[in-house]
């Protein structure tokens, strides 16, 4: 394979790295060697495989969407069904395999930061199978967006941690994580939930989520024959989109398309699209990346209708990805995200997640400009349950 | 010699302990930060870490993370940080100033500019907390260049290999950080500074600062006895959160001269 990234140190291209406190930098030394020791280890390899199919309920399948794509009139549109994954997304994958490494590493705390707080019940669950303590911090503003799933891992035996610093969402969730890691570095593992941070965690990510392209790499033939011509994720941290795109990289008949969120549109400035946006480098939470920053290198306050695309950052592999000219990247606002959810839920009898909409959208937008006979595949990263109070917010109904 | 290796070595004479106040630049308001600085000196202060706000410090406990919130209020950014510096040499020639803070600040000036500014208004060192010496090749080269020091952290999870490798490219003085923890957590744990010390001091050659979870004199005076310098900062930080306005020089300066005083019957 002539792609072979990240590099010794980390590196993809100019991005990634270890940025970090030096107190911590010992701990992210010795969660690569251990990473590097396991991930070839049979007995590890088995394990992870044998919990992704007998504890998430893998392999997920792939849907033809029919209806939807009839309706839009174009391109066949296929769904990789990560919102049928034990937990309903696709985060447990990787939270699966973190723990696993955590087991072995003897840590019995583990720590996370969470967004729309997918990743945050998906390391309470894997705490709970594994018997590990857990605790999840979570922006003021997301417990109250996403108050489904803050209930979820308490029922799960997780402590959630209302984090009030900052713009209270997923990027001041990661400060407090980081800021406990600190403290607590000898008996902590972090189970970080995006493809992002400090090396190894963007590679390990990775490694962990391609189960997902590696099952389409074999379902896509034995459904139509071929693969398709073009793979679609949404884009926060990345981890669900590299998951899917790693293994397509280097089949190059295939385009690849990351989706960002548009929010209120890049032009309002309201949104969290560093790689559409065109946004300067920078470092934050271990890596250098694409990063909404003001003149002074301050980050900037992001919006996205989801949030678990809410991030200022993206994950290095997609900088490089973008430089490269290898995918694609393009923005979805809130408005085109909520149709594509709409749309979905009414002609295919599925709830996704307002993240995975955006993947949606980009679909539903691209798919009549192309013959019926392309076919595009779509990563349902999620299912959408935790969002219903927050559509039904916005079209002006109290639940 | 550099300001920061002159005061060293004149406190080696004197046979005393450097005392390193921390404040963030722009705290509460950027009118406070030149005075503060002149007091600290009056009342004791060897060198000053200045702070350079930043949106997320992650390394930084409750105190000082608010401290920034207050500087970014003002929209206090890092070339305001720098003409605060110049303002202060203009009266003060002779206090070493280290800039201490996060990366992306500094990446967005870009470091050629930034350490040629440094240069410029006097800014003797500066340590970037989160960028570790395997990352910070373009940033050496730049300081160096100008002649501004490195400063560099090393922390009870350091092992051997890092601390030859910091010993390699540090210039100034160390700073080891005396608890696993942020700033101004309380946890700091004599012992283990006593026993860590004899590892750093066999490479390294510079001045040991030690900061991190020092709040008293007391403490600041034990950990004098086992180190060249003590960096004191959320404690600080707090008396001035704690302070109406007109009384922060007042507050601040009796507290240094408390310090101070501990600190020279180490
Ligand atoms: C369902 C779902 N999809 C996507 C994301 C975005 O994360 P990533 O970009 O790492 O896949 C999240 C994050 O919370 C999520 O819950």
């Amino acid at each position: 394979m002539s792609y072979d990234f990240p590099d010794s140190t980390g590196h993809f291209g100019p991005y990634g790295g270890i940025f970090m406190a030096e107190t911590l930098i010992p701990a992210v030394e010795e969660l690569k060697q251990q990473y590097l020791r396991f991930r070839d280890d049979a007995e590890f390899k088995a394990e992870f495989a044998y919990e992704l199919k007998h504890y998430v309920g893998r392999p997920s399948p792939i849907y033809h969407a029919k209806n939807w794509s009839s309706r839009l009139g174009g391109a066949q549109i296929y769904l990789k069904r990560e919102d049928l994954n034990h937990t309903g997304a696709h985060k447990i994958n990787n939270a699966i395999g973190q723990a696993l490494l955590a087991k072995r590493m003897g840590k019995k705390r583990v720590i996370a930061e969470t967004g729309a707080g997918m990743h945050g019940v998906a390391t309470a669950t894997v705490a709970a199978r594994f018997g590990m303590e857990c605790i999840v911090y979570m922006g003021a503003e997301d417990i109250q967006r996403q108050a489904p799933n803050v209930y979820r891992m308490k029922l799960l035996g997780a402590k959630v941690v209302p984090v009030e610093s900052g713009s209270r969402t997923l990027k001041d969730a990661c400060n407090e994580a980081i800021r406990d890691w600190v403290t607590n570095v000898e008996s902590t593992f972090y189970i970080f939930g995006t493809a992002a941070g400090p090396h190894p965690y963007p590679m390990m990510v990775r490694d962990f989520q391609c189960v997902i392209g590696n099952e389409a790499k074999v379902q896509m033939p034995e459904m139509i024959g071929r693969q398709p011509d073009m793979v679609i994720a949404c884009v926060g941290g990345g981890s669900n989109a590299i998951g899917l795109f790693y293994p397509y990289i280097e089949e190059k008949s295939v385009k690849i398309v990351g989706v960002e969120a548009g929010g209120l549109g890049l032009a309002s400035g309201q949104h969290a699209a560093p790689l559409t946006s065109n946004s300067k480098v920078g470092v934050l939470h271990g890596n250098r990346v694409y990063l909404m920053q003001d003149d002074n290198g301050q980050i900037i306050e992001t919006h996205s209708i989801s949030a678990g695309l809410d991030y200022p950052g993206v994950g290095p592999e997609h900088c490089w990805l973008k430089d490269t000219g290898r995918a694609e990247y393009v923005a979805i606002t809130d408005d085109e995200a909520l149709q594509g959810f709409h749309d979905l839920c009414r002609l295919e009898g599925i709830i996704p997640a307002l993240e995975s909409s955006h993947a949606l959208a980009y679909a539903a937008k691209i798919a009549p400009t192309m013959a019926k006979d392309k076919v595009l595949l779509v990563n349902l990263s999620g299912r959408g349950d935790k969002d219903i109070n927050t559509v039904a917010r916005l079209s002006g109904i109290t639940l | 010699m550099s300001r920061l290796q002159s005061k060293f070595e004149l406190l080696k004479q004197q046979q005393r302990k450097a005392l390193i106040p921390f404040v963030t630049a722009g705290d509460p308001n950027p009118s406070v930060t030149v005075p503060l600085m002149h007091a600290l000196v009056a009342s004791g202060a060897d060198v000053i870490e200045l702070g350079v706000p930043f949106s997320d410090p992650m390394a930084d406990g409750p105190v000082i993370q608010r401290a920034s919130e207050r500087a970014l209020k003002h929209n206090v950014g890092l070339k305001d940080v720098l003409q605060l510096v110049a303002d202060f040499r203009s009266k003060d020639n002779l206090t070493p100033v280290v800039l201490m803070g996060y990366g992306n600040p500094i990446e967005a000036m870009g470091w050629g500019k930034f350490a040629q500014r440094c240069a410029d208004v006097g800014v003797d060192g500066v340590l970037t907390v989160d960028f570790p010496p395997e990352e910070s090749h373009e940033a050496f080269e730049h300081l160096q260049k100008h002649g501004i020091d490195p400063i560099f952290l090393l922390a009870p999870t350091t092992n051997e290999a890092r601390i030859k490798l910091v010993a390699k490219l540090a210039r100034g003085y160390v700073y080891y950080v005396s608890l696993k923890g942020v700033t101004g957590a309380g946890n700091i744990d004599l012992t283990a500074i006593t026993e860590k010390m004899p590892q750093l001091r066999a490479h390294i050659k510079l001045p040991i600062g030690v900061g991190f979870g020092i709040r008293d004199a007391q403490t600041a005076q034990a950990v004098a006895a086992l180190c060249d310098g003590v960096v004191v900062g959320s404690r600080i930080v707090q008396e001035i959160e704690g302070s109406n306005e007109n009384q922060i020089l007042e507050n601040v300066s009796r507290l240094i001269k408390e310090f101070r005083t501990a600190i020279d019957q180490a």
